[in-house]
């Protein structure tokens, strides 16, 4: 049955691709959370009238940030060629593709950390300063926990775009499921091939939307 | 305890200066419940934010327990205001803890060890009264229940002022009470000094041994709270004391009552203190050939004492009636004959 719906499809080249795609993902994932994070940080702290308020550092954020988020994906990367190179010692398979992911995705990312750090209610931390809280108090036990369901939901839009990059990415080499639908399946019409990656990828998403609403939730105690 | 000199802020806008507070100089004393009330955009959130500089001031001093406290460096401020509990019309909790971990966050930012802090957080919810609360996050409780937790964590690093923005205005009258009742409680236990601000006389009146009235940024009147409100000087203050006694200070109420006869006068009584138990009303009535009429009447319960106003209409001979109103004033209640307007 399955032989004869998908003649073409290998399973062992399905969890190889599987296992590239869930690698650069989530490798990608952490680095995206830890820099974006701190973009973001950036951006809310540095905006006027907030703890550490200062118009340069927060224009120039602001404009790599947008310089960053303006590229599309597939010229990043070729962009990033050199500094991928230098940075992986090559441009091809998974880890090549790590660079670009993360710089790609971390700047969409600190703008949806600034967005939920910007949720939180003034009033807390006009609270915590009258408690004579320092400003690194204010950040890990006020802003931060005070945020966390949006920064999980917002890290569960972000980690489903960069699955998406991975596939891209893959177009030029990267390895995964993206590479598989493209070289084995649309290069060489075998359809089967690319439904089958279609299949994997979607329910990849599933999962992580899954794990990501369901962390979200739990975290939500307004 | 607190001494306010010459306190000012001013707001830079567009092309003008907001004075959001003006040349304000008080004396605060130790113990004592400390009234502000203004009308929305009278300048009390800011000035009250200035006395620990959650606001800069733009010029004056301020001397909390000796500590000249605009004179402060960074850290010696936060420092400093661990001993300066503060609570919010809106509460302020976090969210993301639970009463007894929101209780034990000033202790946390104090860096008392973990350990150390259950002893005093356990006593503060008991203080509070939310004893089997301590695992329900905010969003459990009630409006009152999280303005409890807020008075409990204000309370944790053992302050000796306790600022109070707006405390009750987000509650509805019962619960109101609750907490009024808890601050006075805390203050009489703890010899608290509390600065509150409200918009509502009746917190005044219920709670306060003193007041400041406030208006656009400056303070128009101060003094103990049963002087004011029998003899409100400032418009703005007669307005506030209105609020409890609508009748008072309103004479078109009063004009169906006033009129050209002779042989009726309406009069106004102020009990102060023991005088308002008396039955003035019926001895009159029996020792003079007049008919009192009784038109509106209030009590109020103070700090210092209870002040009531009584609004009568004597019915008889002139000189019946003015012989009762001397009777009236020679007992110690003040009188007040009602003229036409």
């Amino acid at each position: 049955m399955f032989e004869e719906l998908f003649p073409n499809v290998v399973m062992d080249d399905m969890w190889t691709a599987t296992y590239e795609t869930l690698y650069m993902t989530i490798i990608s994932v952490i680095g995206t959370f830890i820099i974006g994070l701190f973009l973001g940080l950036v951006l809310y702290l540095t905006d006027q009238g907030n703890l550490w308020s200062n118009r340069w550092i927060n224009g120039i954020t602001a404009i790599v940030v947008n310089v960053f988020r303006a590229i599309p994906f597939i010229i990043l990367i070729l962009l990033l060629f050199p500094f991928t190179d230098f940075l992986m010692g090559t441009i091809r398979g998974p880890k090549a593709a790590l660079p670009a992911l993360i710089i790609g995705s971390a700047p969409f990312y600190a703008r949806l950390v600034e967005i939920a750090l910007k949720e939180v209610d003034k009033g807390v931390i006009e609270a915590a300063k009258s408690m004579g809280a320092k400003t690194k108090t204010i950040i890990f036990k006020v802003l931060l926990p005070e945020s966390k369901p949006a920064l999980v939901s917002g890290l569960t839009v972000t980690a489903i775009a960069l699955i998406g990059y991975t596939a891209m990415a893959g177009v030029i080499g990267a390895g995964g499921l993206g590479d598989l639908a493209y070289m084995k399946g649309f290069q060489r019409r075998d359809n089967d091939v690319v439904f089958a990656c279609t299949v994997f990828i979607v329910v990849i998403v599933f999962i992580f939307q899954f794990i990501g609403d369901f962390a979200s939730k739990k975290m939500d105690k307004r | 305890m607190i001494s306010i000199k010459h306190l000012s802020k001013q707001y830079r806008m567009k092309d003008q200066i907001v004075h959001a507070v003006n040349d304000v100089s008080l004396e605060i004393k130790k113990g004592e419940i400390f009234g502000v009330i203004g009308y929305s955009g009278a300048g009390k959130s800011t000035f009250v934010r200035l006395i620990n500089r959650l606001e800069e001031p733009t010029s004056g001093d301020v001397y909390v327990d000796r500590h000249h406290f605009t004179k402060l460096g960074k850290n010696e401020l936060r420092e400093k205001r661990q001993k300066i509990g503060m609570i919010f019309q809106h509460f302020n909790l976090l969210w993301s803890r639970t009463v007894y971990e929101n209780i034990a966050f000033p202790l946390e930012i104090a860096g008392i060890k973990k350990k150390d802090q259950q002893e005093k957080v356990n006593e503060l919810i008991e203080l509070v009264g939310l004893k089997g609360r301590e695992n329900s996050y905010p969003s459990q409780l009630s409006g009152g229940q999280k303005q409890r937790v807020g008075i409990a964590r204000a309370l944790a690093n053992d302050p000796e002022v306790l600022l109070c923005d707006e405390a009750t205005s987000a509650l509805d009258p019962e619960t109101t009470d609750d907490i009024l009742e808890l601050l006075v409680s805390i203050n009489k236990k703890l010899n608290l000094t509390i600065i509150l601000i409200t918009h509502e006389m009746h917190v005044i009146q219920k709670i306060c041994h003193r007041v400041a009235v406030m208006e656009q940024g400056e303070i128009v009147e101060v003094g103990d709270v049963l002087e004011v409100f029998i003899n409100p000087k400032e418009k703005t203050t007669k307005r506030f004391v209105k609020q409890l006694s609508p009748l008072e200070h309103d004479p078109n109420r009063l004009k169906e009552f006033l009129t050209d006869d002779e042989n009726k006068e309406v009069i106004k009584l102020h009990f102060v203190g023991g005088t308002a138990r008396r039955s003035l009303i019926s001895e009159v009535a029996k020792k003079f050939d007049v008919y009192a009429n009784i038109l509106q009447g209030s009590i109020s319960q103070t700090q210092e004492g209870s002040y009531g106003t009584l609004f009568v209409e004597l019915d008889g001979n002139r000189s019946e009636i003015e012989e009762a109103i001397q009777y009236v004033r020679e007992s110690g209640v003040e009188v007040e004959v009602v003229e036409h307007v």
